[in-house]
């Protein structure tokens, strides 16, 4: 059982991957940059995820894949054109297979009614899509034996079996239809049920017995639907000597009288990749030179056609036969040597090599494990650097080979580092790849028309950062597409193209990654924006805002510009929730927008949640650490700038505007006196509610990135400290809590908690 | 070591005593780490006075409990000849700040008297018991409620 759950969960996480790859593909087609081989990969994937389920049972994501598959078949033979229409259609059904996977992993139910209708969608874009007959007409007869050949039919009031039964099926063979086409005249006279005969060349290739599946069980099968003959052609079988043992040599002629070709080719579905497969229906009775010729055909083919026997003993013999060739080999002139077990253990990898290479070599390693390495690097970066200092404290000459050594010892374990901070590196690219589902939801709930472009789908980012990255990154979507966007009509009449842009652009930028979500829109309305903000209380009536401060009003809680509040976007969560997660990152957010071109929300963002781009300072003797993300500017305050506003409190003056100055180690209790702000530095910090403060500290050490550990832990929550780092001489330092700090200094708790610090002491 | 009791396996316990000024303390070995020496804390705001601050053991990092200060003593002065002991107290690992480590011990549980009603009221609250030992007396901590949160003014300190 648990063995089966694993298997299972391997298979969920191998769909995730065919699902991403579907898409992808898709996309790619949608551009018009697609090849037969982006189309086959689209079919491969969806063929592997229903392989998949059926071995597992789930019925319903079978049914789907495999309608989905027919339509995508069509589509790889040509009789299903790649409109716009329906990539638009095989996306959304994409969204809907996706959905079944994961209703199939995690329970739930689906909306059984909408797989339901886009199923018949499918087909009906597979089967009778107007555009497709539109192309099939002009020469349904003399056309390429890929052509269709039910559409020949269609406007044909008779119908013949398995066309009607099989509308799904569109032009799925390239060989087999050529002679029905040819006696078409005839065919058309024959009764629906006129006897016909079903040709099957069916040759295996060692890939098929590779992947457990057997001849004699899809014979067996076949056998059920007709009267069948069989005969197996063994011209290939080379002597002994030379033989694989896990090779292939046989091939099997199958005749099946008055089967149905659809039912045929369901036989071989499993298959159809690891064998060469040619199917054709002769009419039996109405056009005998026909098949005479066929069955000639077929007979040039094979040299030394012997047999004609009934199923079983043939199968018996030989499909055993590759398998154990020197038990079951019927063939006594052959000299029974060793078989060439090097031949078969060089041969028997390369399939499985093959297909490793194909999905770039990975291995999936459970992330705790990687969590570990991360932290046992960090504690060697440390060792080093508290090393290096201890030998430069023994006065050991910079120039000895000690010091030499160890610089080596710190590039090495600094490279250590990036290399495995990098394996928790993912790149972007499923987030983007989500967020085209959330346009194409978005789009087709408001109306519009929306292209969504992306860059860099490649930058790296920290697996948990790309995690929370999810949330927010729909929200802005969904708010560019509902809010930003204008309705086609509005974009017609103000000259610009009807369908909208959403671009989503990734970077690495400094040490950090940049995601850039931007729309071709009318850009943000200020004077509306500005109303609804002094309507909701935010601002007062006569405040004075530059254009930037009331693009900014958006993030604030509570806002929403939407008239009326649609499903997409609009609960007036929006924006401040994504400001405040995206922080929660340890990230920012900024907004830039121009009237009637568009606006663009830019996002910056650490690469892992585990290193902090912190500035060192110090106060009251201590190394602080305050999170460069929350860092605005760094000034020295100058006699005039600082001012006394009533009791013990301060306030700075910088570009005109009076902040509120809090010195840090009276805050935070280890000092009492506030110290002098004439010999410190003030740092210029925004918080999340956007409410900017100036912090007094002693002096600045540096820029650094430092590795952050918990504090609570060992110890527990402290009031103003977010967590701990450990600096490079060993010693443990604080990370401030910025926003703790200025909020506690507005609720004066904690000056009334260093009072009582003070008093107690 | 005096006081093994051979018939009696499994209710011996080993306990590594340490001092405090002039009196001697004694905690399970079982919940002990790693002993090292003194190195400097780093203070956290607002904490209470036993607290000395956090070290780093190896990449962790964690709370220095000046024991002194804690049961109610003078607080220590630490200077290299003190010792801090590491210590598993439930989920959490806190370093004990003693002057030094004196011995190990291994005693039958039944050699574990209950604290004596003279000692102070703060003391007796971390306190499982007295230990007579060569004429000494080793007191055994219980070291669940040296790191509690308890604000001045509410619980065990008052």
């Amino acid at each position: 059982m648990d063995t089966m759950a694993a298997i299972k969960q391997t298979f969920f996480q191998e769909c995730e991957e065919q699902l991403a790859e579907l898409e992808d593909g898709l996309l790619t087609i949608e551009r018009e940059e697609g090849d037969l081989e982006t189309i086959n990969a689209v079919f491969r994937a969806v063929h592997s995820i229903k392989g998949g389920a059926g071995a597992f049972g789930l019925d319903e994501l079978v049914r789907f894949a495999h309608t989905f598959e027919t339509t995508l078949d069509g589509m790889r033979s040509g009789t299903v054109d790649s409109s716009p229409q329906i990539i638009k259609l095989m996306l959304r059904s994409a969204d809907i297979l996706a959905d079944l996977v994961r209703f199939s992993r995690d329970g739930g139910d689906m909306d059984h009614a909408r797989v339901a209708q886009m199923a018949e969608e499918l087909t009906r874009a597979g089967g009778h899509a107007p555009e497709a007959v539109a192309v099939a007409a002009p020469a349904p007869f003399l056309a390429a034996p890929g052509e269709p050949d039910e559409f020949g039919f269609a406007p044909t009031p008779v119908t013949f079996d398995f066309a009607s039964e099989a509308p799904a099926e569109p032009g799925v063979d390239e060989f087999g239809f050529a002679p029905v086409m040819i006696d078409f005249d005839e065919f058309i006279a024959a009764d629906a049920a006129a006897p016909h005969v079903i040709d099957v060349r069916f040759r295996p290739k060692p890939e098929l017995y590779a992947k457990a599946n057997d001849a004699l069980r899809l014979l067996r099968e076949l056998g059920r639907l007709g009267e069948m003959e069989v005969s197996c052609d063994r011209s290939d079988l080379p002597a002994l000597s030379e033989l694989d043992p896990e090779g292939a040599y046989f091939v099997w002629n199958i005749s099946i009288a008055n089967a149905d070709e659809a039912a045929v080719r369901e036989i071989f579905e499993f298959v159809e990749f690891d064998c060469d497969l040619e199917i054709s229906t002769r009419v039996s009775g109405i056009d005998e030179e026909q098949a005479a010729e066929t069955v000639r055909d077929v007979l040039a083919q094979v040299a030394a056609q012997e047999t004609v026997a009934n199923l079983p003993p043939v199968a018996d013999a030989f499909v055993a036969a590759p398998i154990e060739p020197v038990a079951a080999i019927p063939a006594p002139e052959a000299p029974v040597k060793a078989a060439q077990p090097a031949s078969s253990s060089g041969q028997q990898p390369a399939p499985a090599a093959a297909a490793a290479q194909q999905g770039g070599s990975t291995i999936r390693v459970d992330l705790d494990r990687v969590d570990r390495l991360i932290d046992l690097v960090g504690e060697l970066v440390i060792n080093q650097s508290m090393l290096a200092q201890r030998v430069m404290e023994a006065g050991i000459a910079r120039l000895s080979d000690v010091a030499v050594g160890l610089d080596d010892l710190e590039q090495l374990t600094r490279e250590i580092q990036d290399s495995v901070m990098a394996i928790r590196a993912q790149p972007v690219r499923p987030i983007f790849q989500r967020m085209s589902r959330v346009v194409r939801e978005v789009a087709d709930m408001t109306g519009k028309s929306v292209r969504l472009l992306t860059e860099g789908e490649n930058c790296e980012v920290d697996k948990t950062v790309i995690e929370r990255l999810a949330d927010p990154l729909t929200h802005m979507i969904r708010n560019a597409i509902d809010h930003g966007l204008e309705t086609p009509e509005e974009r017609i009449k103000v000259g610009k193209p009807e369908q909208g842009v959403v671009r989503m652009i990734a970077a690495h930028r400094s040490g950090r990654v940049v995601i850039e979500v931007s729309d071709d829109g009318a850009g943000i309305d200020r004077a509306r924006v500005r109303q609804i903000a002094v309507n909701k209380g935010i601002i007062e009536e006569d405040a004075a805002l530059t254009d930037a401060e009331i693009d900014d009003l958006i993030f604030a809680p509570g806002f929403s510009t939407a008239d009326a509040i649609s499903d997409v976007s609009g609960r007036g969560v929006g924006m401040d929730v994504v400001r405040r997660s995206i922080q929660a990152l340890g990230g920012r957010i900024t907004i830039t927008s121009r009237p009637g071109l568009g606006t663009t929300f830019t996002l910056s963002l650490p690469l892992t949640l585990a290193v902090l781009d912190g500035m060192v300072v110090t106060v009251a003797g201590q190394t602080l650490v305050v999170p460069l993300s929350a860092i605005v500017e760094t000034l020295q305050p100058k006699p005039s700038d600082v001012h006394n506003l009533g009791d013990n409190a301060r306030v700075i003056s910088i570009r005109g505007a009076f902040l509120p100055l809090l010195d840090v180690g009276a805050v935070l209790g280890y000092r009492s006196e506030e110290g002098d702000p004439l010999n410190s530095v003030a740092v210029m910090v925004e918080t999340e509610n956007q409410s900017q403060c100036a912090l007094l500290v002693d002096g600045i050490i540096g820029q650094q990135q430092v590795v952050i550990k918990s504090l609570e832990t060992n110890y527990g929550h402290v009031f103003g400290v977010a967590a701990a780092t450990i600096l490079g001489d060993g010693r443990v330092a604080v990370i401030l809590d910025v926003d703790a700090i200025v909020a506690g200094s507005r609720s004066d708790q904690a000056r009334a908690d260093a009072n009582r610090k003070r008093s107690a002491a | 070591m005096n006081q093994v009791f051979e018939q009696d396996v499994a209710s011996r316990s080993e306990l590594i005593a340490f001092r405090l000024g002039e009196q001697e303390f004694c905690v399970d070995i079982m919940s002990v780490r790693d002993i090292r020496g003194w190195t400097p804390t780093t203070p956290l705001p607002h904490s209470s006075d036993y607290v000395k601050g956090v070290i780093n053991l190896r990449g962790a990092v964690l709370p220095v409990v000046d024991l002194a200060a804690r049961l109610g003593f003078d607080p220590a002065e630490p200077s290299a000849r003190h010792v801090i002991i590491i210590t598993q107290v439930g989920n959490q690992t806190i370093g004990l700040l003693v002057d030094a480590v004196s011995d190990i011990l291994t005693v039958n549980s039944s050699a574990i008297q209950a604290t004596p009603n003279v000692a102070s009221e703060l003391a007796r609250a971390f306190m499982k018991g007295v230990i007579a030992i060569e004429g000494r007396m080793i007191s055994l901590i219980a070291l669940d409620n040296v790191l509690t949160q308890n604000q001045p003014g509410q619980g065990l300190l008052n």
